[in-house]
């Protein structure tokens, strides 16, 4: 992974410089609360319902071991002994105090960790897939680009006050595990064919209150030029962008209105004033980060492991694992392992100091001391041999990270919601634990096959229920908490989004209402058919009819 | 009306502001001393363009403010026609001002003094002197001495700048 040289450690560092002054002139009473709520922001710190929340950057979900270790004494020290992992591949602190924010980055700043940008009306964390580097199915490693373009965005002297959030993702495989379609700049890494590697630019998708694909404005850019480009939509969308009302302030709304074409050639007429200029990457710098993303020390087999493989079929529990957790990797012999973050009883997403620590040694002990965070809210081991993988299977289950349900109902992306957040409508988390209860028998579960369940607890859609097989928004009527339910969407190369079912339901139905979609579900599958094949095949009206059976026809109009 | 802080930052200094802005009164009358260095917005200027340069070439100064929807690309003559260009920041939020400060200098060639106006304080001057403002008109509420010290927050970044043209990594590359 990229290591910090002595630029890269200064910039940090003068950010903790800059942010405890900060921090001390807001208690002092020399900044306001609303000159300072965008300073704090802009370092992940918001307030929320009951304490600070700490939003900590993990650049494109890679930690080492040394970081995860960090992360669990800021847990233990600062915290209440427990973190959550975020959609963003990043982690967030729910119980800091304001005044210690500038030690506690002042300490992650010793691991070559910060929350720059991780809020704020600002360029975020540029996300990528959670197998990059080690995927079969990889055309290029989008990691040293992610890199890149994590510099080019850290402090960028004319983009800190953006209309809106912009979020970035890169994606350098045939499956897309990125999201790249529902982001505010998406980033294919491809292939040409003459094996040149060049840039597929999507812009103005998102997911939010009015959730849309992004459009291919540039099919084909050459690397070396990915910067100035990346600095001409910037600017367009920051001179351009939507200031008067923050829900239409993302870049979409922008595209939208001017149509992607017309966008498009803006930006190009933007960019041929900095085309070629001193953004132009050399060939250096390319180099430069790309040794940091190189192969580890492999050993060399030729196949499976014979042992392994014997394994395999000794144990069920060893091979149901295997089925859902374990991911094809393009080195013989090895596989990439994901720990479920999501058991049965535990807010998706959420670690305990010590289960942190313990990933850590298992990180350090099967797989170089590294770990990435993917944006489904799991932790993946990304290079562990499959003579390992038995061993690693019982530490897994001993810390509780073994959950055999990766890509299944109850792996349910979900934002923290009304537990926490001061922006949610409703509560995310009991749904998501209600859900799990219900589903509790791992047979039946690994019978209803893929099935993505993402919940958000507002509009602003962190939990990403546009793109769920099944989604679920958090709605607020006249003060209480509902629930709207939406089937048919899905993320990767064929994003679409998913459809509002109908009028929305109170929190103790939703675990019916659940059950009663995987009946119709059941009822109809031909075969091994998945959930979201069956749903293009029959449509939303059986869900529909068996959902709302017996309900009285309120005249109540859905929300979109 | 007339608005005028007595000191600004120019250059990294703390000086006197001789310019006196000026500013639509409550019925939107516009009232131009005759004498003095004064800035004006940049859309009253374009409606009066021809007596305003008679007046600057009489030795009454006159600089114009970008509001944050005026573009540098609408100017009818060259930026450097003023010695001074300033933009408003109506709020530190709003980031259009950054776009328009790189633009005057990188596109437009401004050679002038840059000054933001607004809502500028410690914590944004450090962004707008990266961006090619040279001048600092801080909010009368805070302490320009302190604020001044913002321009050091940072001393290193990686992107190119007016400040800066040649990114870290074209830097990098020469020490490596």
């Amino acid at each position: 992974m990229y290591i910090y040289d002595e630029y890269d450690q200064q910039i940090v560092d003068q950010r903790v410089a800059q942010y405890r002054d900060q921090t001390q002139r807001f208690l002092a009473g020399e900044l306001t609360e609303e000159q300072f709520r965008p300073l704090r922001l802009q370092n992940g710190l918001y307030i929320q319902r009951h304490a600070p929340m700490l939003r900590v950057a993990i650049p494109y979900g890679h930690v080492s071991s040394r970081q995860v270790r960090k992360l669990a004494e800021i847990a233990r020290k600062y915290d209440k002994d427990y973190a959550h992992f975020t959609t963003r591949q990043n982690i967030q602190y729910n119980w800091p105090a304001l005044e210690n924010v500038p030690d506690i980055l002042a300490e992650l700043a010793t691991v070559q960790m910060h929350a720059i940008q991780t809020s704020g009306n600002c360029i975020r964390n540029t996300t990528t897939d959670q197998f990059a580097g080690v995927a079969h199915d990889e055309i290029v490693d989008p990691r040293p680009w992610c890199e890149i373009i994590r510099q080019w965005s850290t402090f960028h002297p004319e983009f800190a006050h953006l209309p809106r959030k912009f979020k970035i993702a890169v994606n350098g495989s045939v499956e897309d595990r990125a999201a790249v379609l529902v982001h505010d700049i998406g980033i294919n890494v491809v292939k040409n064919a003459a094996g040149e590697v060049g840039f597929e630019i999507y812009v103005g998708g998102g997911l939010g209150r009015t959730p849309i694909v992004g459009s291919l404005i540039k099919p084909w850019l050459e690397p070396e030029h990915l910067l100035s480009y990346l600095d001409a939509v910037l600017r367009v969308y920051n001179r351009y962008g939507r200031r008067d009302n923050k829900y239409k302030a993302r870049i979409k709304i922008l595209v939208k209105a001017m149509t992607p074409e017309a966008f498009g050639a803006k930006v190009d007429q933007e960019w041929a004033f900095t085309k070629n200029g001193p953004m132009t990457l050399t060939q250096d710098e390319i180099a430069r980060n790309q040794q940091y993303f190189t192969a580890p020390a492999y050993e060399v087999f030729t196949g499976d492991d014979a042992e392994f493989l014997r394994q395999k079929l000794e144990s069920k529990g060893f091979s149901r694992w295997l089925e859902r957790n374990v991911f094809a990797h393009k080195q013989a012999g090895y596989a990439a392992v994901t720990l479920s973050l999501k058991p049965n009883g535990v807010a998706p997403g959420d670690a305990s100091s010590s289960q942190l620590d313990a990933v850590a040694d298992l990180a350090d002990q099967y797989s170089f001391g590294e770990l990435r965070v993917s944006h489904q809210q799991n932790l993946i081991l990304a290079d562990v041999k499959q003579s390992d993988l038995l061993a690693l299977w019982e530490a897994a289950k001993a810390i509780g990270f073994a959950t055999p349900n990766i890509g299944l109902l109850t792996d349910v992306i979900c934002c923290p919601g009304g537990d926490f957040c001061s922006l949610a409508n409703a509560k995310s988390i009991p749904i998501a634990l209600a859900i799990q209860d219900r589903f509790d028998n791992l047979d039946y579960l690994h019978d209803l096959g893929e099935i993505d369940m993402n919940m958000s607890g507002c509009m602003n859609a962190c939990g990403h229920h546009h793109i769920g097989n099944i989604g679920i928004l958090g709605v607020d009527k006249n003060g209480s908490e509902w629930y709207q339910v939406s089937l048919g969407g899905r993320q990767g190369k064929g994003a679409s989004l998913a459809k509002v079912l109908g009028p929305s339901f109170a929190q103790d139905e939703m675990p019916d209402v659940i059950e009663k979609i995987i009946n119709v579900f059941v009822a109809n599958r031909n075969g091994e058919e998945s959930f979201i094949d069956l749903f293009d095949r029959i449509g939303a009206e059986p869900f529909k009819a068996k959902v709302y059976e017996g309900k009285p026809n309120r005249r109540e109009k859905a929300d979109a | 009306m007339l608005d005028q802080n007595p000191q600004v930052i120019i250059d990294r200094e703390v000086v006197a502001n001789r310019w006196v802005r000026v500013v639509a009164n409550e019925e939107g009358v516009v009232s131009v001393p005759s004498e003095g260095a004064v800035l004006l917005s940049y859309q009253y200027w374009l409606s009066k363009q021809e007596e305003l340069t008679l007046r600057a070439a009489a030795g009454h100064a006159v600089a114009v403010c970008f509001a944050p929807d005026d573009e540098p690309e609408s100017l009818p003559v060259a930026a450097n026609h003023f010695v001074m260009i300033a933009c408003d920041f109506p709020a530190f939020t709003d980031g259009r001002g950054f776009s328009i400060g790189r633009l005057l200098r990188e596109r437009h060639g401004f050679t002038g003094e840059l000054r933001a106006v607004g809502d500028v304080f410690k914590d944004t001057i450090n962004y707008l002197s990266r961006s090619g403002f040279t001048a600092f008109d801080v909010r009368s509420d805070k302490d320009i001495v302190d604020a001044a010290k913002g321009l050091d927050d940072f001393t290193e970044s990686y992107q190119s700048s007016v400040a800066q043209p040649l990114p870290l990594f074209r830097r990098r590359a020469v020490i490596a």
